[in-house]
């Protein structure tokens, strides 16, 4: 019984089947990659999970407890945290307040009427979110606009963000994107450093096959909104359907 | 029935004013993607172009006409307009009028001139801006444009009378074998918005300039991509936008005496047209200006009032608020538009 | 010291001495010099400022820090000034309840249409909430004037109930507003040579409404809430995603600063005891939007230096007259004197709002963060001048 069980789920838009009949079971403390072909419905699964889109049928399940019909705020509150491909941060705060605003929601919950009290003595606060920025390496840019940080930085702040949540599940939508090789590599680095020091489970949506190889302990490919196969990341790589599906169209 | 009918034709004119001002801020959103709180002050200054015209057909020179005396038994000053001067009393006097229809001439070039001036001075500087901004920076040139109307013509509301020919009241029931009658210069009034509207209509229909209008409104970016350089033809098109505001104002003189505040009177009430039929839709708002017009009048109906009384002041905003609770992108509006 | 910063301290003593030596500060010309009519320091001018003050401090709280701009919040100061008249007539003549009253309902007012408005966001926000106070403002001239007595406004008459107080007083006359005493318009000139300073009751009573309103907005600022909403303007998305409601959030933003409107409306009827619907235009609102824009919105301090700026100059500039320019002008040569006084006069007297709207688009264009962003830049542009002159002699001093 994994963390995540998504059972039977299907996604219809308009005369498009987005999701067909998707299963999926992600265990605890590993590291799940959804790879799959352009317009396979990575995208679509992942907004399922966390509460964009609600599934026309099917179940999502997290940790026993049903997703389905529950905002995004309340998922993430039951402890699953997304990572967006482009980084959504509060560009008009500085990096140490993006950082506090993640702790406050933990501590405080999805609304906390908290008007008179001052940010600045609340030392237990601070103390949690400066003790992230230096495991993120960014304790010398707390007090930056977030908005002028390197796309690199903003990548990192934002998996810091959802870290200091201490999520049970860490969904990542194409962490590398469009970023240069050497910004993909500290993240691969990064992930690897998340996934060795804390009891989290990841699942990760990416295109990039270096990535993925790099990080996944089981990989599902979607082809059509369907899942063709879910393995070990080496039966993966001699899988003859998935090269087919898809590394046959990169290679 | 009469009176359904009486009502419905009651609404018309309004109704006319609002599509007229909601089409064009339709026009300019869908298009430069502004958001244009100076709309109305523009259907202002059209108004004022006809009570200017009138002004000026009306510069006089002043006359002793020994044959007519007064009371005291001395000669009478005559003030004798030149344009009947020039033109013979009867022609020049036929001209004086109808200054509120030759104003449309008059109107066209200077309002299509304020457009240009508004988009390429100011509002071209807030493409990138937030909405907020945009809102902000087009009601202080609202709140300016107003000022210095009322600096030039006062404060107080200027008649401005239609043609002595159209300025009766028409039997219309007769025409469908009923009996009542209705101001002719309404009628007027609500032919000539359905003929702008019209022309808009076929204008962004049927040329290839609207074409291109149309596919820039509905994906900027691609049009864009095909080299056609699709800002100069926004700008043209705000231009137009703010002639058709110009003259609805203008022809709105004879209803209504223009004075200096019209403009947001206006203002407010296209917005929530605008609002209700659907950001960037062109049918939308003309579907709605009517609509809200039309509903307005039956509103102000004693039967209705005395079930609901104050229905008639507040049914356009009862209306916007339901419409945009229950239906967020308005009755036309697409998808896409304005959310968040 | 009270539970603030140091520099927010230094804020708030700052805004304390303005307000309270406004009397002095707005009088600095002798009461019979030609200038005096420059002066602003009138108990019924002092009073609008700070209620202005603290509209725009409310506001500011909803639009600087959530970016929600409405462009309805005159209704809830009308409902304010309303529900204060109303508790002066019922009863009694002191302020107190009276300014309870007009919170709590323009709070409750604020509740009902927060909720819907807030359904949406963006430019249909303010259209929704333009659309609630065009209607109440509507309403009240209509309908509503059992309540609000239509056109000519709710005021005080002989046979007010006034149930704790007296219907009418020894000589015959409405009773004047008091706080437990102490009457609002009693005042005390205090003359100094050709001086005059004028200490009113109700500007001080005001005043302190106005410092403690401005206190509580620098700790909502400076809180975690006042956090969580700069981040609802920032990224609604991320927001949602770092399990947070926004729409509570929100909410009680909008009910606060509804809540300061109704204040203000409160204290505008204590200060007067009359209320009329035209309070609760929408041109009304936009004038709490100007004043937040012009002296900058998300800033603390800014909406108070708009509030002042906006009052003082729509003041004063509605006293300049052709005469007083000629006799500025009079160094000039004659033709030039009347051709400046020519290019002026339309901005002064009447002129007033054409000069408004003029320096609202103005500070939009180049100014978006208004009078402080301009105060910034001045004290920036002057150190940099400063550490260039500190830097020219610190290089040359190895080369000697």
């Amino acid at each position: 019984m994994g963390i995540l069980e998504v059972k039977n789920v299907g996604k219809r838009f308009g005369g498009l089947q987005a999701l067909g009949d998707v299963n999926l079971s992600v265990k605890e403390n590993t590291v799940h990659a959804i790879i799959g072909p352009n317009g396979a419905g990575k995208s679509t699964l992942l907004n399922c999970l966390v509460g964009k889109l609600i599934p026309d049928t099917g179940s999502v399940m997290f940790d026993g407890q049903s997703v389905l019909g529950r905002k995004p705020f309340e998922i993430n509150q039951m402890g699953i945290s997304r990572v967006f491909q482009t980084p959504e941060i509060f560009g008009d705060l500085t990096v140490l307040e993006n950082m506090l605003i993640p702790c406050f929601a933990k501590r405080d919950g999805a609304f906390s009427l908290n008007a008179i009290s001052a940010v600045s003595g609340q030392k237990d606060m601070l103390e949690t979110a400066e003790k992230m920025l230096v495991e993120m390496n960014m304790a010398d840019k707390r007090h930056m606009h977030s908005a002028s940080l390197s796309r690199g930085d903003k990548r990192r702040l934002e998996i810091g963000m959802c870290l200091s949540q201490e999520p049970r599940l860490l969904l990542l939508d194409e962490p590398t994107a469009g970023m240069a090789r050497a910004d993909t590599n500290n993240t691969i680095d990064l992930l690897k450093e998340i996934k060795e020091q804390r009891d989290i489970t990841i699942a990760i949506i990416e295109h990039d096959m270096h990535v993925v190889f790099s990080l996944a302990d089981r990989i599902t490919v979607l082809a059509q909104g369907t899942p063709l196969v879910e393995d070990d990341p080496q039966n993966i790589r001699g899988n003859p359907k998935v090269r087919e599906a898809y590394l046959g169209e990169s290679a | 029935m009469d009176a359904i009918l009486l009502q419905i034709l009651n609404g018309l004119d309004k109704g006319s004013a609002y599509a007229l001002i909601a089409l064009g801020l339709t026009l300019i959103f869908g298009t430069l993607g502004v958001v244009n709180f100076a709309h109305g002050a523009l259907f202002m200054i059209g108004a004022f172009c006809a009570v200017t015209l009138q002004r000026v057909l009306n510069f006089s020179y002043e006359d002793v006409d020994e044959s007519q005396k007064d009371f005291l038994g001395n000669a009478l000053k005559v003030k004798t307009p030149y344009v009947e001067a020039w033109f013979g009393p009867e022609f020049g006097g036929a001209i004086i009028d109808w200054a509120v229809p030759l104003a449309i001439l008059f109107a066209i070039p200077i309002m299509i001139a304020v457009g240009f001036i508004m988009e390429r001075g100011l509002i071209k500087h807030f493409y990138s801006r937030p909405h907020a901004d945009q809102i902000l920076v087009t009601f202080g040139l609202a709140i300016a444009l107003q000022e210095v109307i009322k600096y030039f013509y006062g404060a107080n509301p200027i008649q401005t009378p239609s043609p002595e020919a159209l300025s009766g009241v028409a039997n219309v029931g007769a025409l469908i074998g009923m009996d009542f009658v209705y101001p002719v210069w309404r009628i007027v009034y609500f032919f000539f918005s359905v003929v702008i509207i019209g022309a808009i209509f076929s204008f962004l229909q049927f040329t290839t300039f609207g074409m291109v209008v149309r596919a820039g409104m509905a994906d900027r970016e691609t049009v864009g991509l095909l080299g056609i350089n699709i800002n100069r033809r926004f700008t043209i098109m705000f231009g137009i936008a703010a002639a058709v505001a110009g003259l609805a104002g203008v022809m709105y003189t004879p209803i209504n005496s223009p004075n200096y505040h019209m403009g947001m009177d206006f203002l407010v009430l296209s917005f929530v047209v605008v609002v209700v039929g659907g950001m960037g839709s062109l049918p939308g708002a003309v579907l709605a200006g009517f609509m809200l017009g039309i509903l307005e009048s039956f509103a102000s109906m004693n039967e209705i009032k005395s079930i609901i009384p104050g229905i008639d002041q507040i049914i356009i905003y009862v209306v916007a608020i339901i419409i945009l609770l229950t239906r967020p992108r308005g009755l036309m509006g697409r998808k896409g538009v304005m959310e968040e | 010291m009270f539970g603030l910063e140091n520099k927010d301290i230094r804020m708030l003593l700052v805004v304390a001495v303005l307000t309270l030596c406004a009397p002095f500060i707005l009088n600095p010309f002798p009461t019979d010099s030609a200038l005096a009519q420059f002066n602003a320091g009138y108990p019924d001018l002092m009073q609008r400022f700070v209620i202005f003050g603290i509209f725009a401090v409310g506001f500011n709280i909803l639009f600087g820090l959530t970016g929600y701009l409405s462009f309805g919040h005159a209704a809830f100061l009308g409902v304010g000034s309303y529900s204060a008249v109303w508790m002066f007539k019922l009863l009694s003549m002191n302020v107190v309840p009276a300014i309870v009253l007009s919170v709590v309902i323009s709070g409750l007012f604020a509740l009902l249409i927060g909720f819907v408005s807030l359904r949406r966001s963006g430019i249909y926000f303010s259209i929704l909430t333009l659309a609630f106070a065009q209607m109440s403002f509507n309403l009240a001239y209509s309908v509503l004037t059992p309540i609000t007595n239509g056109e000519t406004g709710l005021q005080l008459t002989l046979d007010d109930p006034r149930i704790l107080g007296v219907s009418a007083t020894a000589d015959g006359s409405i009773p004047v507003t008091n706080l437990f005493g102490i009457e609002m318009r009693s005042t005390y000139e205090m003359v100094v040579g050709p001086w005059a300073f004028q200490f009113n009751a109700g500007y001080y009573l005001c005043a302190l409404v106005l410092l403690a309103a401005f206190y509580l907005s620098i700790r909502i600022f400076r809180s975690p809430f006042g956090m969580m909403l700069r981040a609802v303007k920032s990224n609604q998305q991320r927001m949602n995603y770092t399990g947070l409601n926004t729409k509570p959030y929100t909410l009680a933003a909008f009910v606060i600063s509804g809540m300061y409107a109704g204040l203000a409306g409160g204290l505008m009827a204590s200060m007067d005891p009359l209320a009329g619907a035209e309070r609760m235009q929408w041109t009304a609102s936009g004038e709490v939007v100007l004043m937040t824009i012009l002296g900058g919105a998300g800033t603390l301090i800014g909406p108070v230096l708009g509030a002042g700026f906006i009052k003082y100059f729509e003041n004063i500039f509605s006293k300049i007259n052709d005469q007083v320019l000629h006799s500025w002008f009079a160094f000039m040569p004659d033709g030039l004197e009347d051709f400046v006084v020519f290019v002026v006069h339309p901005f002064i007297g009447k002129g007033w709002h054409l000069t408004l709207g003029i320096l609202f688009m103005l500070v939009v264009v180049f100014l978006p963060g208004g009078l402080v962003e301009g105060g910034q830049r001045i004290a920036k542009w002057v150190k940099t001048r400063k550490g260039n002159d500190d830097e020219t002699p610190g290089k040359t001093t190895p080369a000697e």
